[in-house]
């Protein structure tokens, strides 16, 4: 089975996120970038399935060369082999694009991605690529397993599960509970640097969409405490002043 | 030309979070002079259907094959996008729920519009192009997306518009797609707890951290969320030892929550915590640790032992539900 595990490089999560150009770009300054947490989980699900023979996991990244650490890391987590492709990831109608013209080259059976990168938030590639490719996507997964040329999908639902039984070559977003990520060892940091890196060309792809600007959340007011022997206040407080109750 | 709503049925009805998304549809429709279409796929029954006319939707396209019974991402993209190429809508607006980011980038790529995923406001008009705030870095910031293609979809945040009453009397029409769709994907299974508030829908949500110590305590944060008509969840750490399932841990690698209300009992609100949580309307903690950051963010705090200050909590809302 061969499966590709697409990562990307997000802020990590304890950034504080600011913006500098009039609040048009993100401040990236002094900011420390990790795997999007939920490609992790998706690489230690594809390591898991392809382990003792039973397949090969390639990762593809969209991005340009500052990313090699971020990849780097993936390959000695377990992948075998990587690509980049050279080019900054505008959004997620431009990465889906290269993702899926190097999968359509490549004929991949089951192809992962973190449900949602933590940066922008999309919960848009899989779909993406999904449709451009004309296979099956699931967005939010929070199991999958493979038998022979089939993916079975716990696919998470409002208040539940439906569970899924889909045809290979499909797409699949990983969230939370899939899998345990991997922090790589010795023996993988090592190996990862011999471990084939390719990097391809971009295609061009239409933009259809730009981020104008950006705004942080306005501040709360200051906290009112309300004593620990009288919750009532609190109850009164809840309904009459922030009618919520 | 006119909008074009997908409204989401739950076996055969509709949740709050479907009349929200009909009203900001409806209100974009407004803003752009025209008038407002929604999309129903699956069986609901006709009453239900015209429930939809309370909130502006006059027309409803009523897909209702055995082939669409239950979901699936790409043949509903398929319906959809038919849909809004037949009715000619360059606007389709989708609730951004489980089922609606599967569906909604989908149905962008099938008619090669700009996407707006997560919005939380009314869009601006910029010429032919609509500006879309929306929800970025985990709910650490937003981003206004300019959305430039003559086609675009927009995904709702849910519980972030409010329902507008604007009674219409919707004509009911029955839509054949005519799918031609071979892709195959069998729903196998659909297991759903009916007993519970789901997170994603609650307007009230009570979520305990460490501070709680072991599982055997979650009883106070059930006992309160029932007190409430809440829905429960938990911090990380909380689902990582597996003393909640993962579907109830919020934060930036969970869930996004925004309801109107976020009761917050022994967590200590870390960054990663707070991204998926800040954007609630209200929220209170209950901290025995007057210096836990989670009260800089807080409208009400109350600093005290959880295991005094719960039960007291409960009482009070009891006696104030009683009347
Ligand atoms: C990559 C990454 C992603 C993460 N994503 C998330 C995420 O999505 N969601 C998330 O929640 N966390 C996330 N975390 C973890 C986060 O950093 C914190 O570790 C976590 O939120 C802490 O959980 P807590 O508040 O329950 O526990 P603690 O930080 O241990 O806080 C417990 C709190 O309980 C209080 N307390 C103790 N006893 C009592 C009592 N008897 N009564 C009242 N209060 C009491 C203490 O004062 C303390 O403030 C992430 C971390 C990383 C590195």
């Amino acid at each position: 089975m061969k499966i590709l595990v697409c990562i990307s490089s997000v802020p990590d999560t304890t950034t504080k996120i600011t913006f500098t150009n009039d609040n048009a770009q993100f401040n990236s300054t002094g900011v420390q970038f990790i795997v999007n947490p939920y490609d992790e989980i998706a690489l230690a699900r594809a390591i898991e399935l392809s382990e003792g023979g039973k397949g090969t996991v390639t990762v593809i990244n969209v991005g340009e060369a500052e990313t090699d650490p971020t990849i780097r890391k993936a390959l000695a987590t377990g992948a075998d082999d990587a690509v980049r492709v050279n080019a900054k990831p505008r959004d997620a109608w431009f990465v889906a694009h290269q993702i899926a013209k190097y999968a359509k080259e490549n004929n991949f059976d089951l192809i992962l991605t973190g449900r949602e990168s933590i940066d922008y938030n999309g919960t848009q590639v899989a779909g993406f690529v999904g449709e451009l490719m004309n296979i099956p996507s699931v967005s939010i997964a929070k199991k999958i397993e493979v038998q022979d040329q089939t993916a079975l999908v716990d696919r998470e639902v409002e208040g539940g599960k439906e569970v899924l039984s889909i045809s290979l070559p499909c797409i699949i977003g990983v969230a939370e509970g899939v899998a345990e990520s991997r922090i790589p060892n010795m023996r993988g940091i090592m190996s990862a640097r011999t471990k084939p890196l390719q990097v391809i060309e971009a295609v061009e792809v239409a933009e259809l969409s730009s981020v104008t600007k950006f705004e942080t959340p306005q501040p709360r007011g200051e906290v009112t405490l309300i004593a620990a022997n009288e919750p009532e206040k609190l109850v009164e407080l809840l309904h009459s002043k922030s009618h919520v109750i | 030309m006119s909008v074009l709503v997908y409204v989401e049925n739950t076996a055969g009805e509709f949740k709050k979070s479907v009349f929200e998304v009909v009203s900001y549809a409806k209100a974009i429709a407004g803003l752009l002079n025209t008038d407002l279409t929604a999309i129903s796929i699956g069986t609901v029954d006709p009453s239900n259907l015209n429930l939809l006319g309370q909130y502006g939707a006059s027309k409803i396209l009523n897909v209702n094959s055995d082939q669409l019974k239950s979901f699936v991402s790409h043949s509903y993209a398929s319906v959809i996008a038919s849909a809004a190429k037949s009715e000619n809508s360059a606007v389709v607006i989708l609730s951004n729920s489980f089922s609606g980011k599967g569906l909604a980038p989908r149905v962008a790529a099938k008619l090669e519009a700009a996407f707006a995923p997560g919005a939380v406001a009314l869009p601006e008009i910029s010429g032919n192009n609509l500006i879309v705030k929306r929800v970025a870095f985990s709910s650490k910031a937003f981003a206004f997306t300019e959305l430039k293609a003559a086609n675009k979809v927009l995904s709702l945040t849910p519980n972030s518009f409010e329902l507008k009453v604007d009674q219409v009397q919707p004509e009911i029409i029955d839509f054949d797609p005519q799918l031609t769709n071979d892709l195959n994907t069998i729903i196998k299974d659909i297991v759903r707890s009916t007993d519970k508030v789901s997170l994603a829908d609650a307007e009230i949500v009570v979520s305990g951290g460490r501070g709680l110590k072991g599982p055997e305590n979650w009883g106070l944060i059930e006992e309160l969320a029932d007190a409430l008509g809440a829905a429960t969840a938990c911090s990380k750490p909380i689902s990582d030892a597996g003393w909640r399932p993962h579907e109830e841990h919020v934060g930036q690698t969970g869930i996004s929550v925004q309801p109107n209300l976020y009761i917050a009992i022994g967590i200590s609100g870390a960054i990663q915590h707070l991204a998926g949580v800040s954007a609630s309307k209200t929220i209170v903690v209950i901290n025995k640790d007057p210096e836990a950051p989670f009260f800089k963010v807080a409208d009400y705090g109350i600093v005290g032992d959880a295991f005094e200050v719960v039960p007291q909590l409960i009482a009070a809302i009891k006696s104030y539900k009683a009347g």
